[in-house]
């Protein structure tokens, strides 16, 4: 691995360690949930940037690690330890169950399936509202957020285990694009056909980028649950499906630091412009349009394409 | 080597190989000729599972492969290059070429071996394969399936677009190839390449095979060429 790569990895993880301690408090906390929602989009990224493989309905491996988490807690009375497994393991089996089905299908039939999924997930937790609360959710209690005996729901604990989320995602996610396999991922993104035609089980490769991607999304999920402290319906939703791909394109799909970046600049868009107009979506939109005209990889996808080609 | 016997294939309801049949030994190169639409390109497609054989077999040193899912067939040893090369266009040359090793789980002495036939390949190993010119992809096509060792090679018209310098180098590596016992299976449009180096030229018509010969008895009966590639 070059120095280099290395180096901007473990700068930018030096850089948000460093930031905590000179951001005000309102930036503290929404830098955390954006680490934490960044390593649900880089679970993404790994399926559709890396993969080509586009899904409509990652709602639903958020929700599933979220749900996984929060229920197990709720009515098994599950230590923060064991229900963080528990949402990681209903990330990973909810993502394998998908990928078997949905990988049968490919280009627009893959999304509409991806879709269906997450609005079946999102249906169920409706119809089982007296088990999950339906669209209210839940508050998970102070007295259960508490990790390793660390509590999460102190700002300064929550900011580190956002960032070890963050980190661990991020350096997991080098080291597979830099693995043969992530290689053969890239391989499919580029042409599948030929990518099979030097003799890789491509369906496999899908299979897995599609449970390691849900098993991450999944693991954010629970992972933001515990440090927020809500489980609600609204996370299965579409828009949590969309959200991801918006941050993908905006910082550069089958970029590494892209979906960071996508993150923090659409968090930070949505805040600035909803304190100027209601109307800040439209905002948002112009802001989006603008960055599709003139850098159409992405601000990171534009950045190595003109200035850093070593760029992972 | 390979066998092809008695094949159909359609894509969907069009027919397109009819009863076609070819044999390709090892250290031989088998050119294929026939007009547009002939079924030289399905034929090869056939061969490696991208089109469903719907009668008749294909066996590969015996063993039948016919019904075996596409991704398995490379790993007997057969190395195809599709007419428009189809790079991974966003890898660099250096890992175009590792993902060829990796799949013929070959060692660097092969990468290495692969390299020494396309210098320049070397010289250019970490810039992204759509930057290359025509003839470096076409190159880097060829060293990526070089690089799985096969024992067959498949080539759709590798020679298209490119300028006679590459041409040359091409056919140089076609017949290192057959210098080292590797059966080749070369498509091809233009009749001076073909005369050059086959060893034996099958026409194709109609999806089927309409002459089996050598490339002798064209060069002294013109006719043959006139009458099935219009020549």
């Amino acid at each position: 691995m070059t120095q280099r790569i290395l180096a901007l990895h473990l700068g930018l993880i030096g850089l948000l360690f460093v930031l905590q301690f000179v951001l005000p408090p309102y930036h503290h906390d929404n830098i955390a949930r954006i680490m934490v929602m960044a390593a649900y989009a880089m679970g993404y990224n790994l399926m559709f940037g890396y993969t080509g493989l586009l899904s409509l309905g990652h709602a639903m491996f958020f929700a599933a690690g979220m749900y996984g988490m929060g229920l197990s807690m709720q009515h098994a009375g599950f230590a923060a330890e064991a229900a963080l497994a528990v949402g990681i393991t209903a990330g990973f089996g909810l993502a394998l169950g998908v990928g078997l089905l949905a990988l049968r299908t490919t280009g627009v039939a893959f999304m509409i399936v991806t879709l269906m999924f997450a609005q079946a997930l999102f249906l169920a937790i409706l119809y089982f509202g007296p088990f999950t609360r339906g669209d209210e959710g839940f508050v998970i209690p102070l007295s259960a957020r508490i990790f390793a005996g660390l509590r999460l729901s102190d700002p300064t604990i929550r900011y580190f285990a956002a960032l070890a989320l963050f980190a661990l995602v991020l350096l997991a996610m080098l080291w597979l694009i830099r693995h043969p396999v992530g290689r053969v991922l890239i391989a499919i993104r580029e042409n599948e056909e030929r990518t099979r035609m030097l003799g890789y089980d491509t369906w496999r490769h899908k299979l897995f980028a599609v449970t390691a991607s849900g098993t991450i999304s999944g693991t954010a999920g629970a992972v933001y649950g515990l440090l927020f402290g809500y489980v609600g319906a609204s996370f299965a939703e579409v828009p949590y499906s969309i959200f991801p791909l918006l941050w993908v394109l905006l910082g550069g799909a089958g970029t590494l630091v892209g979906p960071f970046i996508g993150t923090l600049f659409m968090f930070y868009l949505i805040d600035l412009a909803s304190g100027v107009t209601d109307a800040y979506m439209l905002v948002v939109g112009v802001a989006l349009l603008l960055l599709t005209l003139f850098a159409p990889r992405g601000i990171m996808g534009m950045l190595r394409e003109r200035w850093l080609p070593w760029l992972p | 080597m390979l066998k092809v016997e008695a094949i159909d294939a359609a894509y969907g309801r069009v027919q397109v190989l009819r009863g076609l049949s070819i044999t390709a030994r090892a250290g031989e190169i088998l050119c294929l000729l026939g007009r547009n639409g002939a079924g030289k390109t399905t034929l090869l497609k056939a061969i490696m599972g991208l089109v469903p054989v719907t009668g008749g077999g294909i066996t590969l040193d015996g063993t039948e492969i016919t019904a075996l899912p596409a991704h398995r067939i490379p790993r007997l040893g057969i190395g195809y290059i599709p007419q428009g090369r189809r790079l991974f266009g966003e890898l660099t040359v250096a890992e175009n070429i590792e993902i060829g090793l990796m799949a013929g789980r070959q060692d660097r002495e092969t990468r290495a071996r692969v390299l020494a036939l396309f210098p320049r390949l070397g010289e250019r190993l970490g810039q992204r394969a759509d930057t290359l010119s025509g003839g470096e992809q076409q190159m880097l096509a060829t060293a990526r399936a070089l690089c799985l060792g096969p024992k067959l090679l498949l080539l759709d018209e590798p020679t298209e677009g490119l300028q006679p310098s590459m041409i040359a180098l091409i056919r140089e590596v076609v017949r290192e190839m057959r210098a080292r016992g590797v059966a080749v299976v070369l498509v091809e449009q233009r009749v001076d390449a073909v005369l050059e180096v086959a060893d034996r030229v099958v026409f194709i018509e109609n999806g089927r095979t309409a002459l089996d010969t050598a490339p002798e008895e064209l060069r002294t009966n013109p006719a043959l060429l006139h009458r099935h590639v219009g020549v």
